[in-house]
C-alpha cells in the first residue's frame, strides 16, 4: 500500500479539543505541513495566544511559549531579537491579535519584525463564549450584540489591509478553509510567509477567515458557507502584499 | 580595575552589559532614560540588541520571549511604566523565567511626578502583578552598588529561574558618583538552560507556559513556587548594620538609608548611640536581623520616601516588643537630615505625639 498523507512531523499526537466544524485543525495541520517541507522543525519557535488556541503547544511537535492577551507578537520578537537565526511564529485569533493586541501587531509589522503571523478570523470571541470582536460583521449576532454588530458598536476592522500599507510588511495575504481548493490555496500562502521569514524579508502573516459553529449557533457545514458567502463579501480574500520573487 | 565618575543609570546600564546582557527592551520614562541611551549607544558594540519597544507593555512581553529563548534579558522603567508591566512580570514569574526588571521609583500614584520616591515598595515586594509570586528585590544605595547590584541580578535571575527587580529611586537614578567598574565574575554557578526555546534540534519540544487549568496541577504549581522561595528566603537574605552595639535603630533602604546615615552622626554629637540597619535585599526582608535588635534596642525609626510601606514590614519583625517609628515623605520630596533629627529628639525627649 502506498502512504500518501501522513501525520506530519510537526504536529504530536495529542486529538485536538476543538469543537466540530471548527478550522483550528485544519489550520494547525497546513503549518506544521509546512514547516515539515521547508524543514523548519527544530529551528521553529511558535508563540500560542490566549483564546481557543491556548493550549496550541499541546499539538504542536516545536518549541512553544505561550504568551498573555494580545502579546503574541512582542513575545515572538523577543524570541527572534534573541535568536535571528530561528523560525518564529505566532497563532492568534481576531479578539487577541484585532483588540487587545492591535497595538502589538501593528508594530510588529511597522518595524518589519522578521516574525510569521497566522491570524485566524472567526469574527467572534470564540473560548469566552461568543462575544463581539473588533471583527465581528454589521448585524452579526453575539452574545454581548443580541440585536445584531450596529454602528454604535463601531464598525468591523479589515486587518490585513491596514497592514499591508505598512513598509514593514512584507507579505500580507487573506485566505479561507471552506473547501479543499481554498485549503490548497491557504497552505500556500502560509508557505509563503513562512518563506518570506526564512529569506529575512520582514514582517508576514495570513489571515485566515474561520468556522465558529459553536459560538455561530450554525452546523458546520452551514458555518462553511457562512464564510464562503458572507464573511467573504466583507473580507476578500488575496494577497495584500507580496515580495518579488515568492 | 578603573574608577570612574558616571550617573547611576549609566553604571548600571554598564555593569548589564558586562554581565552578559545580550537583549534590552525598553521604553522612555523619567528619571531612567539614560539607561535606555546608554544601552542604545553601547549595547551593539558589545554585541548585544538594543529595542525601544511600542510601549512598557510590549517591553516587558519582549523579555519574556527573550528570557524564553535563554538570552539574558532586561528592561527597566519607572513607577507608571512599571504598573503597566506588572501583567507581564505575573507570567514571567509564572513561567519561572530569569529576567532583570529596573525600577527607579518615581512620586505617584498615577502619572505622579518625576522625583524619586520610594512608594512602589509594595507593588515590588508584594506582587503587583496577578496571583501568588514573589521578585527577588534589590535595593541599590550608591552608583556603585547599582552597578555591583545589576550584575548580581542576572546571577540570581538565571540561578533561581525567578525575575529580579532592582529597586533604586530617581535620585539614585541621577546621581554621579565614583565607581569601579570590577570585572563580571558570576556569583553562582551559572546553570544550563537547558528548559529554553531555541528549536527542538535533538530533543523533544520545550514549552513556556504559565496555564494550569487544572486546579490540582496549579495548586502544584504554586507548591513548587513556594518551595523555591523557602529557599531564597533562607538563603539570600542581604542587610548591612551600621554600628551593631547601637541602642535605637534607623531602617532604611536606598537613598534614604544614606540620608539615615547623616542623622546618626547628628545624634552621636548628642550623645545618643544609633545605628542602621539596611536591607539590601527587600524580598527576602530581613526579618531576622531586625528580631536579633529588639531586645538590645529601645525602638527602631523607619525612614522612607512614602506614606508607608516597609514600615509594615519592620513593625511585623518587631511584633509589638518595642516601638517602631515612622518618617515619610512624598511627592518627590527627599527627607532632610535635620527634620529626621528633629523627629528623633522629640522621642527620646518624650515629646512625640
Amino acid at each position: 500500500m502506498v502512504q500518501i498523507l501522513t501525520r506530519p512531523e510537526s504536529l504530536t499526537t495529542t486529538p485536538f479539543h476543538y469543537c466540530p466544524g471548527c478550522t483550528h485543525g485544519i489550520a494547525h495541520r497546513l503549518i506544521a505541513e509546512v514547516i515539515d517541507e521547508l524543514g523548519l522543525g527544530e529551528k521553529t519557535i511558535g508563540v500560542a495566544s490566549v483564546g481557543c488556541s491556548v493550549l496550541a503547544y499541546d499539538y504542536f511537535n516545536l518549541d512553544m511559549q505561550q504568551a498573555a492577551h494580545g502579546r503574541a507578537p512582542a513575545v515572538a520578537t523577543g524570541i527572534k531579537r534573541s535568536l535571528p537565526d530561528r523560525i518564529v511564529f505566532t497563532y492568534q485569533g481576531d479578539g487577541d491579535l484585532a483588540s487587545i493586541g492591535m497595538g502589538e501587531i501593528v508594530h510588529a509589522a511597522g518595524r518589519g519584525e522578521n516574525i510569521t503571523v497566522i491570524f485566524i478570523n472567526n469574527s467572534i470571541y470564540g473560548m469566552t463564549g461568543g462575544q463581539m470582536a473588533p471583527t465581528t460583521l454589521m448585524g452579526q449576532k453575539t452574545t454581548t450584540t443580541p440585536q445584531g454588530r450596529k454602528r454604535e458598536n463601531g464598525f468591523p476592522l479589515k486587518v490585513s489591509e491596514m497592514l499591508a500599507t505598512l513598509d514593514g510588511a512584507a507579505y500580507i495575504a487573506r485566505v479561507s478553509l471552506t473547501d479543499p481548493g481554498q485549503v490548497v490555496k491557504a497552505k500556500k500562502a502560509i508557505k509563503h510567509a513562512f518563506t518570506v521569514q526564512k529569506r529575512e524579508l520582514g514582517f508576514s502573516m495570513v489571515e485566515i477567515l474561520s468556522t465558529c459553529p459553536t459560538n455561530w449557533g450554525m452546523s458546520p457545514v452551514i458555518a462553511l458557507n457562512y464564510v464562503k458567502d458572507v464573511m467573504t463579501r466583507y473580507y476578500p480574500l488575496g494577497e495584500f502584499k507580496k515580495p518579488e520573487g515568492v | 580595575m578603573e574608577t570612574v565618575l558616571m550617573k547611576g543609570n549609566e553604571a548600571l546600564a554598564e555593569a548589564a552589559i558586562r554581565a552578559g546582557l545580550k537583549v534590552y527592551f525598553g521604553y522612555p520614562i523619567t528619571p531612567q532614560n539614560e539607561v535606555g541611551e546608554y544601552l542604545a549607544k553601547n549595547l551593539p558594540q558589545a554585541g548585544g540588541i538594543f529595542l525601544q519597544a511600542e510601549s512598557e507593555v510590549a517591553a516587558i512581553n519582549m523579555v519574556y520571549g527573550a528570557a524564553g529563548a535563554g538570552v539574558r534579558t532586561m528592561t527597566s522603567s519607572s513607577g507608571p511604566g512599571i504598573s503597566l508591566m506588572q501583567e507581564g512580570i505575573s507570567y514571567i514569574a509564572g513561567a519561572e523565567l530569569p529576567a532583570v526588571i529596573v525600577n527607579m521609583m518615581r512620586g505617584g500614584p498615577g502619572l505622579g511626578g518625576i522625583q524619586p520616591s520610594q512608594s512602589d515598595y509594595f507593588q515590588a515586594t508584594k506582587g503587583g502583578g496577578h496571583g501568588d509570586y514573589r521578585l527577588i528585590v534589590l535595593a541599590p544605595s550608591s552608583v556603585q552598588e547599582l552597578y555591583d547590584h545589576t550584575m548580581l541580578a542576572f546571577d540570581l535571575a538565571d540561578y533561581y529561574r525567578n525575575p529580579v527587580m532592582i529597586l533604586g529611586d530617581g535620585l539614585l537614578g541621577q546621581m554621579m558618583e565614583s565607581v569601579t567598574l570590577k570585572p563580571y565574575v558570576p556569583a553562582y554557578p551559572i546553570p544550563e538552560k537547558n528548559w529554553a526555546t531555541r528549536g527542538r534540534k535533538g530533543r523533544t519540544p520545550n514549552i513556556i507556559n504559565s496555564l494550569y487549568l487544572d486546579p490540582e496541577k496549579l495548586y502544584l504549581h504554586n507548591q513548587k513556587l513556594f518551595t523555591k522561595y523557602r529557599e531564597i528566603e533562607e538563603k539570600e537574605v542581604r542587610v548591612e548594620i551600621i554600628n551593631e552595639s547601637a541602642e535605637f535603630f534607623f531602617v532604611a533602604y536606598g537613598s534614604s538609608a544614606r540620608i539615615s546615615l547623616k542623622v546618626i552622626e547628628f545624634l552621636k554629637e548628642k550623645g545618643i548611640n544609633a545605628g542602621l540597619i539596611r536591607p539590601i535585599t527587600l524580598w527576602p526582608f530581613p526579618s531576622a536581623t531586625i528580631r536579633e535588635k529588639v531586645l538590645k534596642s529601645q525602638g527602631f525609626m523607619v525612614i522612607e520616601m512614602s506614606m508607608g510601606q516597609m514600615v509594615e514590614d519592620v513593625e511585623r519583625a518587631v511584633m509589638g516588643q518595642k516601638p517602631v517609628y515612622f518618617y515619610g515623605t512624598a511627592g518627590g520630596i527627599v527627607p532632610s537630615p535635620q527634620k529626621i533629627l528633629a523627629k528623633t529628639l522629640e522621642i527620646f525627649e518624650g515629646r512625640e505625639k
